[in-house]
């Protein structure tokens, strides 16, 4: 009982960050409430059990990758959405494709009996040392590649970043 | 006691707000914050699904989910200011180039 | 009937000659070319002479199957070759006077620029009518008809360059194959009702037929049809228009193929299917009817010509009708006797022709000859000869034949003495206008100018390629040309003996013996009893000879002005004759134009244009059109990406929904 008031108050939050984002014209508005829709979900995630999970949530998604988004708002000095030409396709194709498709998904999974069962309460036994086992024994492969990919995106936006000159003309000749 | 099919359907929300977004939005960071809300869509049903088959690679996945979108957003991003660099907008109609 | 493996080496030796000549002739010199194209072809006669010594009644006929063709089901045709009596007498002509023409060709077309191409189409050609004579089936046969009519087509165009010429060769290919479509029907005929091209196998079905005296049924239908085949390769009503346009070929060309040999592959086919016809009297009657009707039209053409070769032309078209009367009235070795004899002195008189117009630089009107005869003297006897066997002199070798062809069109039980009348009148009209031939250009004053060739006549254009050596005056020709002439003279003048006493005809007997006893019977009844009156028709028949001779000697010789006033009094009749009965131009009208005017509405733009170009052009048009508005899809806009993946999505997850509860 208590797990349902607490899931549908942190799902109203989400629900309502992710209307928010849509609904809002300045980029930055946006990008704060898909803070709080983060922030909802790793409390969603602790609902579930798995703590590691929420405590990575909010440092690495709501900590770093939403700091990032918001640097670059700042940077680019992003004003209100302009009104402009679109495509009359997205609207006309994809927003009905979309709602669709969701709405079939949604409809098949409350047909499924075995998606009626519930989930109780902190029902993942999310031990750190669990998970690291399985991290480090069955998924090292993908661990270790994921290093890589994470090397290789430093490198990429490193140099796409950059002014295009200072990678042109090499390190720059001191004066005297 | 909440139904699994709660969990998905709050993460099928999710995902097509994310969807929606992406479509309806002019501002190229705005959809990539669309690409975010998706994701995260996504791990919460990877973590609902953990939890109901008490099955923890759920939870692993969801590690690897965050490190692509972390790199992705890294590189995206960089993406977006070398755009910004060169065309002085950030209207994704106006960055339309790559047409025939 | 008895094998014969040596069958097979007649035609293949002509055709290795014409392969070596067609493929390496260009670059070899005229000796070699000469020496391959004259080895071959003597070949093949050497061996037929061969064959011909060994050959015995008793153990004819023979035959030779070289390779497997067709099978089909029940039906099969194989590469069979065949010999007896009939096939014999028509490979020795064939042979022969082929070869004799093969070395006047040396002569006659030294000069010319294609010698190579002409000697390789000789060869082809000898090649292809000996399959026709030496086939066991119809289907063999139907090769050779086929491609007798392919050489024929090349070497009337021979001078290609020339637009008559070319237009000479399409006109006899095509009507060459108006004739073919009869004969196809009549094979396809055969092939269903009798299950085989073979002759053996036809003709033992055949002979269990009985008679169709009522004019309706199988037979009578292939035997028209097979006389309409026939009737298109050897130039008969309707479909003779060909040969005198196939003038426009090189002389030793129209000696050989329209004169000996090709045109008389009609008459070889009507008679091998003697024993259809045989037992489909209207057939038989339609045959003579059409042959008689030829022949005294063609005559009364030929009479008013003025270009030597067409009056040749004609002849041979009258000639020819002569021998379709006989078979027509079932006198079938009667017919290929005068074959035979035709063959010597028609060839005979096309080659001296040849030799005129060579000797005179190439002009071919007989207005411009005259008096020829003390340039070339050999030329005149030997062209004297054949005047008088053409025409039925006693005792050159026409006489015999023509004489036996109108005997039997009297006393036949399928004669009459209609045809025998318009034989006889035909008869007269051919000793007129051939002793007319003979006077204008061998008597009287020279008329022509030899050494000024370069105008002036209508005939003179094509021969100026070969014989423009510009020499003065006429003169003789040479000797490898003279030497055939006189070969061929000697033929004309004992050629006919062979005929005395019936024992050609009894030669032929086993060939020809299909008939019932009692035909038979009927028939030598008849002889016996008309002896007298053979006698006296034969003695009107040389009358007929005697009065063409008169008449020419008076209007050609005596009276040479008369001949002019004549043809001016007889006004319309005359400029119809002139002009051939309008013939051409009423087939122009009738079928030629509407066919073409037809073709180039209906089939070229209707068809070809506007649905098989339309079909390509438009499906392209339209791939061009459908890719120019997908095009617009890649707009290059994010969005727009976005939303057709987002609808495409839609799309399989509803598709994977159904799926998922259908199979459930």
């Amino acid at each position: 009982m208590f797990h349902l008031i607490l899931f549908l108050f942190f799902g109203a939050i989400c629900v309502a960050g992710a209307v928010n984002l849509l609904v809002q014209s300045h980029p930055i508005n946006s990008a704060l409430s898909l803070i709080a829709v983060m922030a909802s979900l790793a409390a969603e995630y602790l609902l579930l059990g798995a703590e590691f999970v929420a405590a990575v949530q909010v440092i690495v998604y709501a900590g770093a990758v939403m700091v990032l988004f918001v640097i670059t708002i700042m940077l680019l000095n992003a004003g209100k959405e302009e009104r402009s030409k679109g495509s009359r396709v997205a609207i006309l194709l994809g927003v009905p494709g979309a709602l669709i498709g969701g709405g079939l998904v949604a409809w098949t999974l409350l047909q499924r009996s075995n998606m009626q069962a519930a989930v109780p309460i902190g029902a993942l036994p999310g031990d750190p040392a669990d998970i690291a086992r399985l991290l480090f024994h069955n998924f090292l492969l993908p661990f270790e590649v994921t290093s890589v990919l994470i090397l290789i995106a430093i490198m990429g936006a490193v140099v796409l970043a950059s002014r295009p000159e200072a990678v042109a003309r090499g390190p720059r000749k001191d004066e005297g | 006691m909440v139904p699994l099919s709660y969990y998905l359907l709050l993460s099928g929300i999710l995902f097509v707000c994310g969807v929606l977004g992406f479509l309806i939005k002019r501002n190229i960071i705005t959809i990539f914050m669309s690409i975010e809300l998706m994701l995260n869509g996504v791990n919460l049903s990877f973590v609902a699904f953990a939890a109901h088959w008490q099955a923890l690679s759920g939870q692993v996945f969801v590690f690897f989910v965050m490190v692509v979108a972390a790199a992705e957003a890294a590189v995206g991003l960089a993406i977006i200011i070398a755009v910004y660099r060169t065309r002085e907008t950030l209207n994704v109609d106006q960055v339309n180039l790559l047409k025939l | 009937m008895t094998p014969n493996p040596y069958l097979w080496l007649v035609p293949i030796l002509p055709l290795a000659g014409a392969a070596i000549n067609g493929f390496f002739g260009r670059r070899s010199s005229k000796k070699a070319i000469t020496a391959v194209a004259l080895i071959f072809c003597g070949a093949a006669f050497f061996m037929a002479l061969l064959i011909a010594s060994s050959f015995s009644s008793a153990s004819a006929p023979y035959y030779f199957n070289l390779a497997h063709w067709l099978r089909a089901g029940s039906f099969q045709v194989d590469f069979s070759f065949y010999l007896d009596q009939l096939s014999l007498v028509m490979l020795l002509v064939v042979t022969g006077v082929g070869f004799l023409i093969h070395i006047y060709s040396v002569g006659y077309m030294w000069e010319d620029d294609g010698y190579y191409r002409f000697m390789a189409y000789m060869n082809l050609f000898m090649f292809f009518m000996l399959t026709l004579v030496l086939a066991k089936n119809y289907l063999v046969m139907f090769i050779g008809w086929e491609g007798v009519g392919l050489a024929s087509y090349l070497l009337i165009g021979f001078w290609f360059t020339k637009d008559s010429a070319a237009a000479a060769g399409k006109k006899a290919f095509i009507v060459n194959r108006i004739g073919d479509f009869g004969f196809l029907i009549a094979l396809f005929l055969m092939i269903k009702h009798f299950g085989s091209l073979d002759f053996t196998h036809v003709f033992a079905t055949v002979q269990t037929f009985s008679p169709e005296t009522a004019g309706t049924g199988l037979l009578t239908a292939i035997g028209l049809l097979l006389m309409v085949g026939a009737a298109g390769k050897s130039a008969q009503i309707p479909l003779y228009v060909w040969l005198p346009d196939a003038m426009e070929g090189p002389t030793p060309v129209s000696a050989l193929i329209h004169a000996a040999t090709m045109v008389t592959a009609g008459v070889y086919m009507v008679a091998r299917s003697h024993m259809i016809f045989d037992r489909a009297p209207m057939a038989m009657m339609v045959v003579a009817i059409i042959g008689t009707l030829t022949a005294l039209f063609a005559a009364t053409i030929g009479i008013a010509q003025t270009d030597i070769k067409k009056v040749l032309a004609y002849s041979t078209i009258s000639q020819l009708g002569y021998m379709f009367m006989a078979c027509g009235v079932g006198a079938f070795s009667a017919g290929i006797f005068h074959l035979m004899t035709h063959a010597f002195f028609k060839g005979l008189l096309f080659l001296a022709a040849g030799s005129v117009i060579h000797g005179i630089g190439g002009e071919q009107d007989m207005r411009k000859m005259g008096g020829l005869r003390q340039y070339m003297p050999w030329t005149f006897l030997t062209m004297t000869i054949a005047t008088f066997a053409i025409a039925g002199f006693p005792p050159f070798a026409g006489f015999f034949s023509k004489d036996e062809i109108l005997w039997k069109a009297y006393s036949s039980e399928y004669g009459s003495w209609v045809f025998w009348l318009i034989g006889v009148i035909t008869a007269f009209i051919t000793s007129f206008y051939m002793f007319r031939l003979w006077f204008l250009t061998f008597f009287g004053d020279y008329r022509g100018g030899a050494a000024q060739d370069a105008d002036g006549g209508h005939a003179h254009r094509h021969d100026d390629q070969s014989h423009g050596h510009g020499h003065g005056g006429p003169h003789e020709s040479p000797w490898v040309m003279l030497g055939p002439l006189v070969v061929l003279a000697f033929l004309s003048l004992v050629g006919g003996w062979i005929g005395i006493g019936g024992r050609f005809e009894h030669f032929l007997a086993p060939v020809f013996q299909s008939r019932t006893a009692a035909e038979l019977a009927r028939e030598t009844a008849g002889e016996a009893a008309g002896a007298g009156t053979e006698t006296l028709l034969m003695l009107i028949s040389v009358g007929a000879a005697f009065l063409g001779l008169f008449l020419a000697w008076t209007l050609y010789f005596r009276r040479p002005q008369l001949p002019a006033r004549i043809a001016a009094s007889l006004g319309g009749l005359y400029q119809a004759v002139t002009h051939k009965y309008y013939i051409d131009e009423l087939y122009n009208v009738l079928f030629v134009k509407p066919l073409i005017d037809g073709s180039t509405a209906i089939l070229w733009h209707g068809v070809d244009q506007n649905v098989i170009d339309a079909a390509v052009n438009d499906s392209a048009s339209a791939a061009r059109h459908v890719s120019d508005n997908v095009r617009h899809m890649q707009s290059g806009n994010l969005r727009s990406y976005a939303g057709w993946v987002a609808a495409g999505g839609a799309v399989v997850i509803a598709y994977m929904i159904w799926m998922g509860v259908w199979v459930r």
